[in-house]
């Protein structure tokens, strides 16, 4: 058998064992997919990745939405771009999005985070692109020390690999710092899984711009590249970030991707411009339709970081807010992190919990001192609140769900 | 703080460490005591002890959650500097609810599975070894009898999600929280859960504990404040019955799986 057809049985097998895996035994197929890919070619990956310069994109928060920006800057400056847009971003899935290449170009690819150390290198991978790192899934995936040490024994083995890193996430820079690492700082946000020093173990300092282990000289590193506001600031140029997508996180996330499209040789200004073209990413964002004249704007977050960051995006608008939340495995099935997550930022506002643990929310609800209703369906829980505007706040599962119902051609 | 002498003061809820023992949403057992507080015309407020600071001896409850593995570390430095404001505090009637890392560092130590030792602050005998596998689900703990729960009477079944690779075997004379109807618990074969003492609990329980288990609130606050109105907890308690029977169907299975295996 040739080698490309071995590589094409393979990836139609990994596929079908992850089906099979997520189907049967309720996993997430992502082992078993990525076993049998390698089992049946071993050189799968690395074949077909040739041809292509591969970029790496990952983090807890924003990955998908980050790929998908760096993939239309580099197709705004022309580039042939292929990449894996649904967040398909194990093994599994990029295999297929590689064997849908259709010639030499850049691969922008989303990459799981525990995935990342084995994908560098089979991909032959160019570039790093690394956001951020806090709890997420706890039942399942333990430390987020023990992610940001596998991160670093890669860039350890490459230190001559390109990173574009967020200077302002202590497990990101201890991470990237082995490799040539372009720093942007995006503003310090989430900080409640980085009380101690990934080097030392002692207490970090934190002030309103930077942090610092007063113990062992661990710090954040000086960054050519700064956020500010809407603004990137990239080696001293202003460049204004014009994006359609709502919230901080999306400004860092495009700040990320600016910086990674100038680093592979785009003009900073047209990858900028680009970005105002994305509307929806994977369902985020999306518009499904009520029934009664209104639409309801879809965000997905999963995390503790990820919740507090749409919070305050919600804080400062009119708008009602349905909070879907399931605890499968997919979601981590330990829903604890409620209690970690300021909904008390929604005081004022009329919310409905919804989702398989309705009741858990609901109780957070309660004791944030917020009104809520109790309703099992989120199109429904929307329905019933007053209001033009309504934004339904999903966990990873009842996201999918919604995404698979009302996403198509949206 | 002592009992003979009536509250002149907003009851303190301290959390200790917040960042160092958080890992588990252990913040909402000290929202839920505060707002149950409140809800009955009682001034209470959240004190947090931040990670470095000194632990006071006038805090009315100290709570003490899970974490990962250096900060937990960082947090047992701190309690055992403070160890005798926290031994004084609670011979004056305090509270002291120690969650996961913050139950296994009450008592005398913490031994990893390399053998170091983690020195706790020993306001408990007993004593956690690391284990395998790490105990992760659903649990149900059928409370013990005991007159500490004072005249609110035992609380019924606690249902919580475990997340611990900790084996914690109490010395002969303390008393478990409950027996595990489910679950892992305390996970040395005893088949019990946690710790139950004058004004002490410790508990591997997560969800955190105190939202989905406000009897268990309301006997931690009573400790405290003595008699208190009843409060409507429709809400909570419907919580509490959709997780039992998460956590006992899970029993219910394993039961039945050994009573096959028991078979042969």
């Amino acid at each position: 058998m040739s080698a490309s057809m071995r590589t094409k049985l393979g990836v139609a097998a990994g596929r079908s064992a992850g089906w099979l895996s997520r189907t049967i035994t309720r996993g997430q197929g992502a082992t078993i997919s990525g076993r049998v890919i390698n089992a049946i070619a071993p050189d799968a990956l690395q074949e077909l990745a040739e041809g292509q310069r591969v970029t790496l994109v990952s983090a807890t928060n924003g990955k998908t939405t980050t790929t998908r920006f760096l993939a239309t800057a580099l197709a705004a400056g022309g580039r042939t771009v292929t990449t894996n847009s649904t967040g398909a971003n194990l093994a599994s899935g990029i295999a297929p999005t590689l064997a849908k290449a259709k010639g030499p170009g850049e691969a922008v690819l989303e990459v799981d985070e525990r995935v990342l150390p084995r994908m560098v290198d089979p991909l032959g991978v160019e570039l790093l692109v690394l956001g951020n790192l806090s709890r997420d899934q706890l039942d399942r995936y333990g430390e987020v020390h023990a992610l940001s040490e596998t991160w670093r024994e890669t860039t350890e083995a490459h230190p001559e690999l390109a990173v574009i890193a967020n200077a302002s996430d202590p497990h990101v820079v201890w991470a990237a710092t082995p490799a040539k690492v372009t720093w942007v700082a995006l503003g310090l946000g989430w900080r409640s899984d980085a009380a101690t020093c990934p080097q030392c173990g002692a207490l970090l300092q934190w002030s309103v711009d930077r942090f610092d282990c007063p113990s062992c000289g661990f710090g954040q590193p000086d960054a050519p590249n700064i956020l500010d506001g809407t603004d990137l600031v990239l080696d001293g140029t202003r460049i204004a970030l014009s994006i359609a997508l709502p919230g901080s996180w999306n400004r860092a996330n495009a700040a990320l991707a600016v910086a990674a499209a100038a680093h592979l040789g785009v003009d900073p200004s047209v990858a900028a411009e680009s970005l105002d073209a994305v509307t929806s990413v994977a369902g985020r964002y999306m518009s499904v339709p009520l029934g009664d004249g209104r639409n309801a704007r879809v965000l997905l977050a999963k995390n503790p970081a990820g919740w507090t960051e749409v919070l305050q995006f919600l804080h400062h608008r009119d708008t009602a807010v349905v909070i879907a939340v399931n605890a499968r495995v997919a979601d981590g099935k330990d829903p604890s992190w409620l209690w970690d997550v300021p909904y008390e930022l929604l005081r004022g506002k009329k919310t409905a919990a919804t989702g398989e643990r309705r009741l858990d929310v609901a109780v957070r609800l309660r004791y944030a001192d917020v009104d809520y209703e109790i309703e099992p369906d989120p199109i429904m829980a929307a329905r019933a609140l007053p209001g033009d505007e309504v934004h339904i706040v999903a966990s990873y599962t009842q996201f999918s769900a919604l995404y698979r119902k009302h996403g198509h051609g949206r | 703080m002592s009992d003979d002498k009536p509250r002149d003061s907003a009851v303190g809820i301290g959390l200790i460490y917040p960042e160092l023992l958080g890992t588990y949403g252990d913040r909402g057992n000290a929202v839920v005591l505060v707002q149950r507080a409140r809800w009955r015309g009682i001034p209470a407020e959240l004190v947090e002890i931040a990670a470095g600071d000194p632990i006071p001896d006038s805090l009315d409850v100290y709570i003490f959650g899970g974490g990962e593995d250096d900060p937990q570390h960082m947090a047992a430095e701190g309690m055992r500097a403070s160890k005798a404001n926290i031994e004084r505090a609670h011979r004056g009637g305090a509270v002291v609810l120690a969650i996961c890392a913050g139950f296994q560092l009450i008592g005398h130590r913490y031994v990893a599975a390399d053998e170091s030792v983690l020195e706790g602050i020993g306001l408990v005998d007993l004593e956690t070894r690391a284990g395998s596998p790490r105990l992760i689900g659903e649990v149900v703990v059928q409370p013990t009898e005991n007159d500490v729960w004072g005249e609110l009477g035992t609380p019924r079944a606690l249902t919580g999600f475990e997340n611990h690779g900790g084996r914690t075997t109490l010395g002969p004379d303390v008393t478990p929280l409950g027996n595990v109807l489910a679950g892992g618990g305390n996970g040395d074969g005893s088949g019990v859960e946690g710790v139950l003492e004058e004004r002490i609990i410790g508990t591997y329980l997560h969800g955190p504990v105190l939202p989905r288990n406000v009897e268990l609130a309301d006997r931690i606050l009573a400790w405290v404040t003595g008699g208190l109105p009843s409060l409507d907890a429709t809400l909570e308690q419907s919580l509490r019955a959709e997780r039992l029977d998460a956590g006992m169907s899970k029993g219910a299975r394993k039961w039945w799986r050994d009573r096959m295996l028991a078979r042969g």
